[in-house]
């Protein structure tokens, strides 16, 4: 399986994601933002960071960069793209996601361990996968997601909610919410399915010496789909 | 503009300066060049205060490749890895601009590191505020951590350790130190040495401004009221082109054409490029309208003294220019060939066409003045006869449940939750541990590091108290199965020109020199901060020691979370209740007279190599060092990591039990074991000739003290976790 991972100007966590796609058996690529083209890929990765330092808004100059276009072509012909943190930020700001990622409720940055619960399994990143929730790690300062009424409600009525903060045991609480993210949304999918933004990072949480290893069972499990 | 003694003076130069200089250069200096020597010439640029006692540092070991003098120290960590690593302060504008002086502070110390080839891979810091009933603590505290974060956050290196302490004597200044670890090949450090003559001389990274004019010499002067007007000096970082210049730099560093390079950190362009003819016993020519510059019409006077952050200046081989703007403009920075290293051995300086100034390197650099000043010993304070009838009003659930959620133990996640501790995906400790643990990426080797400071101790008496400082670093590296290799010291002090202070300094560095010495502790970088005062009230003195230790195989870290029901629990070294300048005598029993608990070097040596043995051989299940609050607020700071509880058992020794409990005794570690390794660990103990008690075992969630069920581990969360959060957020 190929991945290529876009590398912005201010991408920081391109190197980590790098360490657990081949750990799980991807050949990956890395990109530079101003390529034109990527090169033939099973999997497009925006990593997180401060792309473009974040300036004006988390993710928008990065959605008007010139790789740009070529992923949100893959996108739209049904390739799969994943975006971690700034790179989900950067889904919003290019429309492939709806809503937007505002500051964080408590206004802090946070770093830490939360679990998530996985809400659909009819796509090719969760299904089959062997556990319900997850323990991963966010860090950031704009992960509070919000949109409007009408899209809160597509995004219900077509099973586009991915993750969503909860306790070990699963329970959605607003006590398990780290940052005020409306419904306590973690990540969510394109219409289609084929795209995924969320703010944990599943690639800091490969093996049992980090904070935890659950990270494990989100790549072994998408390779598996994807062969 | 004509230059005159007024003028020097308010350059910060003292009257007896200004005439040696104009001694030296046989005729008065013009503006910029008045400017150039400010900026060499005050205490933060020139050590002129400390440097004699510097000098006799303990700097050199087995494993240092490179000591103080560059823009960070080296150590080797084996198979070709070393560590660049190094401390330092940013005070002044932090206390001014707690956002940007904390944030230009990180931005600065990353720069020390990768100019010198390494990749940065974790950071650190020691911050220390006023009082948290001073009305300003809570808003310089929300700052500073904010910008801590944001530098580190955006360059995308954890955070993995630090240490906050709160103090009435920080009220008007407080301290923020912060340091970096890189990693390097040992074959690939870059040095700041200019070597060859017309080599081209390269500007790259962030344009210049007029931001920071005259920030190392505002760092040289004590406060007074009208510190609002200093915040112009005060440099702004922009994290998002530092992560750029890091980027280009490294790719520029894996080829061969750079000769040498160094940051332009305080004094910018001025001292980066003296210092390195200096070193390489060089001339320099810079032309000063090749300059990238963000504001129009910048005098050289200004371009000279600006402190605008993100800056390198480089040294090329010849006909490298065009490889190496390649890569800068793929990064998006500035890139400017500004001038060319020359035989003068001066600095020549042009603008417009015309020499504006034009100094012998040697005047600057070598020459400039060094004191020898006066100071005044502390004498050791006598030991305080506390009665201890007293105690016997005292509940020990009680006070420990105090001890516990004092601002100075309780836990200080509220502050490093806002840290990015886990990017680079190689963090195996995180904050609130003995010591911070990161991979060395794709290896089975470990760095442990770690930052403290010991305040009151030094306060007390600084000749033990900087011996203690070194002691509890060494500790803390141990704790998690680390051996100790180097320190970095950032001394942060109050107005030199005060005998009491000198002193404070001379005998804290003579303190850190001995257990540096005995413990083979070499220290390889470091700054100093001096005239931490405002109006006159000085802040206690603060050496910030720095350590750096290594694991040669990672999965034999040991945490200090308790582990198992029914192991035992035991104290390695001997408990004599040492209770003056403890954190009981000062907030329980209100007396802060009295000496610190007495260093015996050979003691640390010798239990903290016994530790490391026990470890390796795999008989400790968890560990932690005895520090502040003694050997109960250690277990309990065990038990609330594992969320466990646990039983002590009735004193066996003839020591009142606050005494026992609440003593700060150096050289002392807890530790965890299962009970069938009872036996071997005890032989160890006696083979070595180390003091060991067996007080207690891991109970499920109670704690329990001389039969008496106390308390509840949810008791003792309750009491840590939640001061500072409360204090910060309601």
């Amino acid at each position: 399986m190929k991945s290529s991972v876009i590398i912005f100007p201010g991408s920081n966590c391109d190197r980590d994601m790098d360490v657990a796609l081949k750990k799980f058996g991807f050949k990956n690529q890395m990109v530079w933002h101003n390529d034109q083209s990527i090169p033939k890929s099973d999997l497009i990765v925006l990593p997180g960071g401060f792309s473009y330092g974040d300036y004006l808004r988390c993710g928008s100059i990065a959605s008007k960069s010139k790789v740009i276009k070529s992923v949100i072509d893959f996108a739209n012909s049904g390739g799969l793209v994943l975006g971690i943190c700034n790179g989900f930020q950067i889904l919003t700001e290019t429309g492939l996601l709806p809503g937007v990622l505002l500051q964080n409720k408590y206004q802090k940055f946070i770093c830490k361990n939360v679990h998530v619960k996985i809400n659909d399994k009819e796509n090719k990143y969760f299904k089959n996968i062997k556990k319900e929730v997850l323990e991963l790690h966010i860090a950031h300062n704009e992960g509070n997601y919000f949109c409007s009424e009408d899209e809160i409600k597509s995004l219900y009525d077509n099973n586009q909610i991915a993750v969503t903060y909860c306790d070990e045991k699963g329970q959605e609480d607003e006590k398990f919410n780290p940052n005020g993210a409306l419904k306590n949304i973690a990540g969510i999918f394109s219409k289609n399915k084929n795209i995924l933004g969320m703010m944990p990072h599943p690639e800091r949480m490969i093996d049992k010496y980090l904070s935890s290893n659950d990270g494990n069972f989100f790549f072994e499990n998408l390779i598996e789909n994807l062969k | 503009m004509e230059v005159n003694e007024q003028i020097a003076v308010e350059h910060g130069l003292k009257k007896e300066e200004f005439k040696k200089i104009c001694d030296l250069l046989k005729r008065t200096p013009n503006l910029t060049e008045l400017g150039i020597f400010s900026a060499m010439w005050n205490e933060h640029c020139s050590y002129k205060s400390s440097r004699i006692h510097l000098k006799k540092l303990n700097t050199k070991g087995k494993k240092v490749i490179q000591g103080p003098g560059e823009n960070a120290g080296v150590i080797d960590i084996e198979d070709d890895d070393a560590i660049v690593f190094k401390i330092e302060s940013h005070n002044h504008p932090s206390f001014i601009e707690p956002y940007q002086g904390a944030a230009t502070g990180v931005g600065g110390i990353m720069r020390d590191v990768f100019t010198m080839g390494a990749r940065p891979i974790a950071n650190l810091n020691s911050i220390h505020f006023g009082s948290p009933q001073h009305p300003k603590t809570k808003n310089l505290l929300r700052g500073v951590v904010k910008g801590i974060g944001g530098y580190g956050n955006c360059m995308g290196i954890p955070t993995v350790g630090g240490q906050t302490y709160f103090d009435e004597s920080y009220n008007g200044n407080i301290l923020v130190n912060a340091m970096t670890l890189g990693l390097v090949n040992k074959n690939k450090i870059f040095y700041s040495k200019a070597a060859g003559i017309n080599k081209p001389v390269i500007y790259v990274g962030s344009k210049t401004g007029r931001d920071g004019i005259h920030g190392a010499s505002m760092a040289s002067t004590i406060f007074d009221d009208k510190i609002e007007e200093k915040k112009p000096t005060v440099q702004v970082g922009d994290p998002f082109t530092e992560k750029l210049l890091l980027e280009a730099c490294l790719e520029l560093m894996s080829g061969k054409s750079i000769i040498s390079i160094q940051d332009m950190g305080a004094a910018g362009l001025t001292s980066s490029s003296i210092e390195m003819a200096s070193k390489g016993n060089l001339g320099i020519e810079l032309n000063l309208n090749k300059v990238p510059c963000r504001e129009e019409k910048m005098t050289p006077y200004e371009i000279m003294l600006s402190e605008s952050q993100e800056r390198m200046l480089i040294v090329l081989e010849n006909g490298k220019e065009e490889e190496a703007k390649k890569i800068f403009d793929k990064w998006n920075l500035d890139f400017s060939v500004i001038g060319k290293t020359t035989d003068t051995k001066k600095i020549e300086l042009f603008f417009d066409n015309n020499k504006v100034a034009e100094i012998p390197i040697n005047i600057l650099a070598e020459n400039a003045p060094v004191y020898e000043r006066k100071w005044k010993k502390t004498k050791l304070p006598q030991k305080i006869n506390f009665n201890k009838d007293d105690f016997k009003k005292l509940k020990i659930s009680e006070v420990l449940k105090k001890v516990l959620s004092l601002p100075n133990i309780s836990s200080k996640e509220w502050i490093w939750e806002q840290y990015d501790h886990t990017v680079m995906g190689d963090t195996i400790q995180k904050p609130g541990a003995d010591s911070g643990i990161i991979r060395v990426h794709g290896t089975n080797k470990a760095v442990a590091t770690s930052v403290d400071s010991s305040a009151i101790y030094c306060y007390a008496h600084p000749l033990t108290g900087g011996k203690q400082v070194v002691c509890e670093s060494w500790r803390n590296l141990i704790s998690c199965g680390s051996k100790p290799i180097a320190i970095t010291n950032c001394l942060n002090f109050g107005n030199p020109e005060k005998e009491k202070n000198m002193g404070e300094f001379v005998e804290c560095v003579e303190g850190i020199n001995e257990a540096s010495k005995f413990l083979n502790y070499p220290i390889v970088s470091g700054n100093v901060s001096f005239y931490n005062e405002t109006k006159d009230k000085g802040i206690k003195p603060t050496p910030t020691i720095g350590g750096v230790g290594l694991l040669k195989d990672y999965k034999k870290m040991i945490t200090m979370n308790l582990k198992n029901k029914d192991n035992l629990i035991l104290v390695v070294g001997k408990t004599e209740g040492h209770i003056d300048q403890s954190v009981f005598a000062i907030n329980i029993l209100n007396e802060k007279k009295g000496p610190p608990p007495v260093v015996n070097l050979f003691n640390e040596k010798n239990n903290g190599e016994t530790v490391l043995r026990l470890i390796d051989e795999g008989l400790i299940n968890s560990a932690h060092d005895v520090s502040l609050g003694g050997i109960i607020t250690a277990v309990s700071k065990m038990a609330i990591k594992g969320k466990k509880g646990f039983k002590l058992n009735n004193l066996k020794v003839l020591i009142n039990k606050f005494d026992y409990y609440f003593g700060e005794d150096q050289g002392r570690y807890i530790i965890e074991i299962e009970p069938n390794n009872l036996t071997k660990v005890q032989k160890i103990l006696k083979d070595n000739s180390v003091h060991c008690d067996d007080i207690g075992i891991v109970t499920e969630n109670e704690i329990i003290v001389d039969k008496e069920p106390i308390l509840h581990i949810d008791d003792l969360i309750k009491s840590n976790k939640f001061w500072l959060k409360d204090f910060m957020d309601k």
